[in-house]
């Protein structure tokens, strides 16, 4: 039952997906572009719970490096975006 | 509150704060507040998944710190030209990220030796077998094709296509592998041999992730970029199956949904089908007909350009690649106000594929101070190019090459262009005689109402602005 579940959050998901991104501006499909790519790091979290549940051992380390990898994609990118959308601005005179 | 309710609970908001985000992210008055909105929906996400059980705080902590100071180190540093190479490498890390859950997973569910198990028990399911291919695959292709990617953003692997016999049928040879391989490991996760399947089917992922990339050109790198950002969501898609949790299910699919749409959108605006994107090594070879130069460069000095744009009355800038490999942005944006000040409309006309990745020029000019008003898109441009006194073209190729609208030959024939041609005068700035990069002859360079700027255009364009400061 519980996969079915997944299953139905994810063909959801994935139509409110497409629904979200089809009319944007193509000026902003940069920061967009990225700001998604930062999302995409939510791996982080089966990261950290796959280190939580082990006891030492490779998939332990396995969690560590994932964790270090996905932070990085969360933190980066975020900031990134943030630093471009900071550059967008209307004419001020 | 049971935790595990509170955790599920929490995960539901953190989807809701992503999905406000990415709305907001697609407006231009709201953008900068959507991300910070997403931020928190990660910030969220990731907290709550902290503190939702017994911890090893040691080795989290450590590996959070470590990956939040070499992203925010790498955030702060990067010059905007360099921007399409870091999205690749952020990327790459993602889906490397989702690889390596899955193979813990598997490695936990595995070797019973170091684990204390909490979601699987020990005999893994045909369908978290099944999802944990996806995830190593998915994972896998993003990582190796995104770093490749990187290396040809930022000139370390040569921007060219490559190509080299049988190409195509090593790529289909590996790919049936992986399918074979993962049915194999799918049906029979427990098997003793299942761990080697396991570690073939890593290699052989990283392995089609580079070979896939390798023969795309430098042009087509906006599509393989959001395709590239695409994967990476589905990846940690995929790990989120893995694990059963909902959160990681719901993000990583908005990001490959919303991926797809922008690859989509890409390929429309090159007019091609993403099948050709990937598999047709454009531009590796050189073009076989038509583009026979019909007419002679006609090179201008600065000088003689500075007497054109005193006339004009109505100037376009394209931008292009060119303009980033140059850092032109902030001399561009300069010579942009000193024909407005001498009472020219300024339009900059922005191609939807120019540079290296979807919006590239946008970020740049953005970067200069060139208020978003005055940037249109191509659609916007044409119907008027013929009022257009002068159009300038600044690193830009095959975005404006008539070739496309004209010549059935071509093999960008097709693909929508900014009509630089239709301008009264066009002048472009190039650095040399060669083609492009996609290695196509363009025939607005012989164009009869066309001039020539050879040499940097930082350079050339701090020339134009030197002779309007004179005068």
């Amino acid at each position: 039952m519980e996969l079915i579940l997944l299953l139905f959050i994810f063909v959801l998901a994935a139509f409110l997906g497409f629904e979200l991104i089809a009319k944007v501006p193509s000026q902003l499909h940069t920061p967009l572009m990225s700001g998604s790519n930062a999302i995409s790091g939510i791996t982080v979290v089966g990261a950290i719970l796959a280190v939580n549940s082990s006891v030492g051992g490779l998939s332990a380390w396995l969690g560590f490096i994932a964790i270090i990898l996905a932070t990085i994609n969360v933190v980066g990118g975020y900031l990134v975006t943030n630093r471009m959308l900071g550059m967008f601005k209307k004419k001020d005179r | 509150m049971e935790p595990l309710i509170f955790v599920n609970l929490s995960y539901i908001a953190a989807a809701i704060l992503f999905i406000f985000g990415i709305k907001m992210l697609g407006k231009a008055d709201t953008a900068k507040r959507g991300n910070l909105i997403s931020a928190c929906g990660m910030a969220l996400a990731i907290l709550v998944t902290l503190f939702s059980k017994g911890l090893d705080y040691k080795l989290v902590f450590a590996a959070l710190i470590i990956g939040s100071s070499i992203g925010f180190i790498a955030a702060k540093r990067v010059q905007m030209t360099g921007m399409p190479e870091l999205v690749a490498l952020f990327n790459g890390f993602g889906g490397l990220a989702s690889l390596l859950v899955g193979w813990a997973e598997f490695h936990r569910a595995a070797c019973p030796g170091d684990l204390v198990t909490h979601l699987s028990g020990g005999e893994i399911a045909v369908f978290t077998a099944a999802v944990t291919v996806l995830a190593v695959l998915i994972g896998g292709i993003t990582f190796t094709g995104s770093i490749y990617a990187w290396g040809k953003l930022s000139g370390k692997l040569g921007g060219r296509a490559l190509t080299f016999p049988a190409q195509k049928l090593v790529n289909g040879l590996i790919a049936l592998g992986i399918i074979v391989i993962g049915i194999i490991f799918s049906l029979a996760p427990n098997a003793e041999f299942a761990y080697a399947l396991m570690i073939i089917l890593i290699l052989l992922s990283l392995a089609l992730g580079a070979l896939a990339v390798m023969p795309i050109g430098g042009g087509d790198m906006p599509v393989v970029i959001s395709l590239l950002n695409a994967c990476s969501g589905l990846a940690a898609c995929a790990a989120g199956f893995v694990i059963s949790n909902n959160v990681l299910v719901v993000a990583g699919c908005l990001v490959g949904a919303s991926g797809l749409i922008l690859t989509v959108i890409m390929c429309k605006a090159m007019n091609r089908t993403l099948g050709n994107v990937l598999f047709s090594g454009f531009g590796a070879s050189a073009q076989s007909s038509g583009g026979e130069s019909t007419g002679e460069l006609k090179p201008v000095s600065t000088e003689d350009a500075y007497y054109i744009l005193e006339a004009a009355k109505n100037v376009i800038v394209i931008p292009g690649y060119g303009m980033a490999v140059a850092q032109a942005q902030h001399a561009v944006k300069e010579l942009g106000e000193l024909l407005e000040e001498n009472g020219a409309e300024v339009r900059f006309a922005i191609h939807p594929v120019a540079g290296r990745m979807p919006g590239h020029m946008n970020v740049l000019l953005a970067e200069a101070d060139v208020p978003y008003e005055q940037l249109v898109e191509m659609d916007d441009v044409n119907p008027t190019i013929e009022m257009v006194d002068v159009a300038i073209v600044i690193g830009a190729n095959d975005v404006v090459n008539p070739a496309a609208a004209d010549d059935e030959s071509s093999p960008i024939y097709g693909m929508p262009i900014i009509n630089a041609h239709k301008a009264k005068t066009t002048f472009c700035l190039k650095r040399g005689k060669g083609a492009g990069f996609s290695g196509l002859e363009n025939q607005l360079f012989t164009a009869p109402n066309t001039r020539m700027l050879y040499g940097d255009a930082k350079a050339t364009v701090t020339g134009l602005v030197a002779q309007f400061k004179d005068s």
